[in-house]
This record gives structure tokens, sequence and C-alpha cells, in this order.
């Protein structure tokens, strides 16, 4: 658990954060999101203590962080930043042996866990295992960017806008990637952003920050429904509002559970905007949703989708 | 990259490197055989070839003295170099800077000169000249070197737990590398060919023939001299150019 307690950081006259406490729950996804200067990657840094705190305590699991050995901290702690920081002069191997070797893991257990993280995150261990950061595309850099950050299985990862500088569709398809493996190896997560898209689409929760204060601090649904202040409208948007609202919730949450369909059939946990989406694409107003099993679990219907959801007080 | 071992006949003619080294040597062990060739250039000479010492002697203390000059202005102007791109140090930076500036604009000449009734003739004020002499190079590539680590490099090394001797060693100075080398070309180079300088003060390098020969106004000795000291710099740079291919061998793939 990562514990924020008063924390206050100053850049010279200027406040960069100030005050700020909340607390990041085991397996949590956390979002970060704030204008430019807001003091997100400031907190962000504040946790593996690239930043060190002026007043206020950081703890992770209790201990406070300033009587930690900084390299022993940052070691527990997965790392990835928008620029990637690959080292250049190494293999994509040796990038992502970075941490497991510092630890001094033996050669063949590092060779297996870099095989095991190549193929997680979707590159070839033949190809990619023995090639230099300058001969991937930014997307495949930035997937090894992401194994580096995971490789000796830290309990706490850190992303400070780390798909920013992608293109929408390799960005879309790792923060796919993103939610699996949060899913799957239950790390928690403290990602930073501008983009409120990803932020909804990412968090269990989002803390929004502006003027290094942190403002808000919800679930995606209630900073849809419930904004805390103006800011935080604009931040979510006006425009296609009611899409972000649907993209919160997922099928499993609205479909009547009894009834059955055939057809082609929706998994439970698509987000709804798609299954709009599908409806539309398909010309029907009724859609089979399935479980992650397979096992059919009840029809949804498109008058579910306006129906006020739960927590829906919009 | 081939090494010289796994060279076809062909590459050895067009490698530089082997060309080079291939001159040295005929030149310092094969000017005796010159004489005839001397003696007819220059038929008004008695003594058309340099005998007072062999050419392998001069040729040997000569790269002694480049090597121990370079060598301690790498340390010196590395280890200084360093320092000041430290967080620590990097209030000593603008000292260093015109430190190395002036060691560099104040004339070897004028450095033996001085050094000589401080510590009398010999090698060693011309190995205080030179090291002087070769600092700047060292030092403004060090730092530039250094400073062109790219912030992100930086940022994820410190992130993933480096600590500051790891980040040096493991990153920072490999990625200066190139940049570092060019500086240390640059001063040995330069050195070669100032090092002749020093045997006005004393010290035996192949500076020697050419300095007796001025003075008796003997061309065949300057020449003598010349042509291996040109041998020896040709040799040095083309090691420096494999150096540096060496130190870049991950971008080149």
């Amino acid at each position: 658990m990562i514990a924020f307690e008063h924390v206050t950081k100053r850049f010279g006259s200027w406040t960069a954060v100030e005050s700020v406490s909340f607390t990041v729950a085991e397996g949590e996804f956390r979002v970060l999101i704030g204008p430019s200067g807001s003091g997100k990657s400031t907190v962000l840094r504040m946790i593996n203590r690239l930043i060190p705190a002026d007043e206020g305590v950081v703890r992770i699991d209790g201990e406070d962080i300033a009587s930690l050995k900084p390299e022993e901290l940052r070691r527990r702690m997965g790392y990835v930043i928008q620029s990637v920081g690959l080292f250049p002069h190494w293999t994509v191997e040796r990038n992502i042996a970075t941490v497991p070797a510092l630890l001094g893991w033996p050669k063949a257990r590092i060779r297996d866990r870099v095989t095991e993280l190549l193929e997680l995150l979707n590159l070839d261990p033949r190809r990619y295992r023995t090639a230099y950061p300058h001969q991937l595309s930014g997307g495949q850099q930035q997937r090894v960017g992401v194994a580096r950050a995971l490789a000796a299985e830290p309990r706490i990862l850190l992303m400070d806008e780390p798909f920013s500088a992608l293109d929408p569709i390799t960005r879309s398809s790792l923060q796919a990637e993103l939610s699996t493996i949060h899913r799957r190896t239950g790390t928690t997560v403290v990602f930073v952003t501008h983009d409120m898209d990803e932020a909804l689409r990412l968090g269990d929760s989002i803390a929004v920050m502006d003027h290094g204060r942190m403002i808000q601090c919800a679930t995606p649904l209630d900073i849809l429904t419930r904004p805390a202040s103006p800011l935080v409208r604009d931040l979510v948007g006006r425009e296609e509002w009611g899409l972000k609202r649907l993209s919160v919730e997922t099928v499993g949450d609205r479909a009547r559970p009894h009834e059955n369909l055939t057809g082609s059939p929706l998994a439970s946990e698509t987000p709804l905007h798609q299954a709009l989406s599908e409806m539309v694409a398909r010309g029907t107003e009724r859609l089979p949703v399935v479980d992650g099993d397979g096992r059919p679990a009840g029809v949804l219907h498109l008058s579910d989708l306006v129906r006020p959801g739960s927590g829906g007080h919009a | 990259m081939n090494g010289a071992a796994g060279m076809a006949p062909r590459d050895l003619l067009t490698d530089r490197l082997m060309l080079g080294l291939a001159a040295l040597v005929a030149l310092v062990l094969g000017m005796p055989a010159l004489k005839p060739l001397f003696a007819t250039l220059y038929p008004t000479l008695d003594r058309p070839l340099y005998e007072a010492e062999s050419f392998l002697r001069l040729t040997l203390d000569h790269m002694a003295l480049v090597g121990l000059s370079s060598l301690a202005a790498i340390l010196l102007g590395g280890g200084a170099g360093i320092a000041v791109t430290r967080p620590w140090g990097r209030e000593f930076r603008g000292l260093l800077e015109t430190l190395a500036t002036m060691g560099q604009t104040f004339p070897p000449v004028a450095v033996l000169a001085l050094a000589v009734p401080v510590i009398g003739f010999g090698a060693e004020p011309a190995l205080i000249a030179l090291t002087l002499y070769a600092l700047l190079p060292v030092v403004e590539n060090t730092i530039a070197g250094l400073e062109g680590v790219p912030a992100a490099v930086l940022d994820s090394a410190r992130g993933l737990g480096m600590g500051p001797l790891e980040v040096l060693f493991r990153v920072e100075l490999p990625l200066a590398a190139p940049v570092i080398l060019a500086g240390v070309r640059t001063a040995v180079v330069i050195n070669v060919g100032t090092a002749a300088i020093a045997s006005t003060v004393g010290a035996k390098t192949l500076g020697l023939p050419i300095i007796v020969g001025l003075n008796g106004s003997n061309q065949a000795y300057v020449i003598q001299g010349a042509l291996i000291v040109a041998a020896l710099a040709v040799v040095i740079d083309a090691a420096f150019d494999r150096l540096a291919r060496w130190a870049t061998r991950w971008s080149q793939s």
C-alpha cells in the first residue's frame, strides 16, 4: 500500500505539490490526471524518491521511504516514462534484464524471465531478444520499456504518461495489454496521464490534480457523474459525455441475466459504449451476452443503456 | 568487424592501420638502408644518416612520452570532466574549463622553458608540458560526451534503481565513449607532433634528429625524423578509428 501524508514539494518559490494526502490500495490501478504543471508527475516521482518530499511522509506498506536506501526502494518498483529511456547500447534482452541483473539473479532465471516478458508483451523472443532499441518502432520500444519495468516482478508499477507519444492504434493495444497484465499480476499501478479517455479506460480510481493539490479522488463513474469542481468537468469534457459514461461500465453490469437469445454474443466485460456501437452496426436492439468462460449470461437491451446504472446520478 | 588476423591480403593493402604500421616498421628498422638515397639527395652532407641513436630507441622513447602524458591527461582530464558533471562538482566547471583552455593556449615551448629551471632537463618537463597540452580536448569532450547522454536514459537508469556509480559506468561512460574518444584522439595525435619539440630540453624523442638537423643545417636528419613522426601519427589515428568503431558497434547493426 502507498500512503501520502500531507506531502509538500517546493522547487524554489514554486510549490509543485501542496499538502497532498492519499492512499493507493494493494492491487489498485490508480490514475493521476491533471493539466500540465498540476504536480501529478512530481507525486509519481516522490513514490520512488526520484524527488524527495520537503514535508510530510510517503509510506510503502507503512514504512517511511525516507528511511530506505533509494536504490533498493526503486528496484522493488517498476518505472516507465513517456520517452521510454531504453539504454541504446544494450540489447532488448539486457535492457529488460536491468533490475534482475542489479538484484543478482542467476543467468538462467534472467533468461527465462526475459522470454516470458517478451511473450507477455507480444514481442517474438527469437526476433527481438538480441535487437537494439534503435531497430524497434516507438510502440515496440515502449513494450520493451514495460517489460523492463515488470522484470523483477515489482509489487508497484509507476508509469508517467507511458503511452502519450504513441499513435492511437498502438496506444489502444498497449492500454489493453496493460489492463490484462494488471488483472493477471495484481500489481499496484500508479499511472500519470493527461488523457481522460485513457484514465477512464484504465483506472480503478482516478485522482485529479490541479495546482499541486488533489481536488478529487474517485471511481471513473463518480468522476463522470459527480465531478467535484468545474475543472474536473472540463477534463471530462462535455463532448461525447454519454459515450464516456457508457465506457466506464460493462455489458455484464446491465445485461438481463435470465433472458436468452441466439446470435453472436458479447463478452460480459465489454464496455457498454462498444455494445452500443455493436447494436448500431448490427441494426439490432438486443444482444446475447456470455461470461468469461463463454457460458450464456443474459441479454442486453438498448433500453438498458439509457437506464440509470449503479451510482448514476447524472 | 574484422580482426587483423582474419583479413584477406587484399584488405591488408586497403586498411589504413595495417598500411601505416607496415610503413612505420619499415621506416624505423630500414632507415639505415636508405643511407645511399639520402647521400644521393644531399651530396654535400658528410653524414647523410642520423646515427647517434637508433631510430628504434627514439621511436620507443617517443611513444613512451606520448603514452604517459596522454594517460595522465586522460586520468586527470577525464576524472575532472566526470567530477564537474556530478551534482557536487558542478560549480567547479567554469574554473576547470578555464584552466584547461589556459593549458592549451600556453605554447608548449614556453611550458618547457619554464619547467626546466624548476625540474631540470630530461623527460620530466616534457611530460608536464604534453600533459597540460592534452588536457583541454580530453576535458571538453568528457563534459560534452556526458552531457549528451539523453535525460530520459538517465531518468530511467535512476528510476530502475541504479546507484550513482552504476549509472556512470554502465550507462553514462559507454554512451559518452565515442565523444570522449574523439577528444583523446585529438590530444594524442597532437602530442605525437608536439613531443618532437621536447627534444629541445633533452628528452630523447624523434625530435632529436629534427633539432640536430635544424641546428646543423642537415636536412636529411630533419626528413628522417619527420617521416617517422608522420607515420606514427597515421598509425595512432587509424588505431583510434578502430577503437571508435568498436565503441559504437551497437549503433551499426
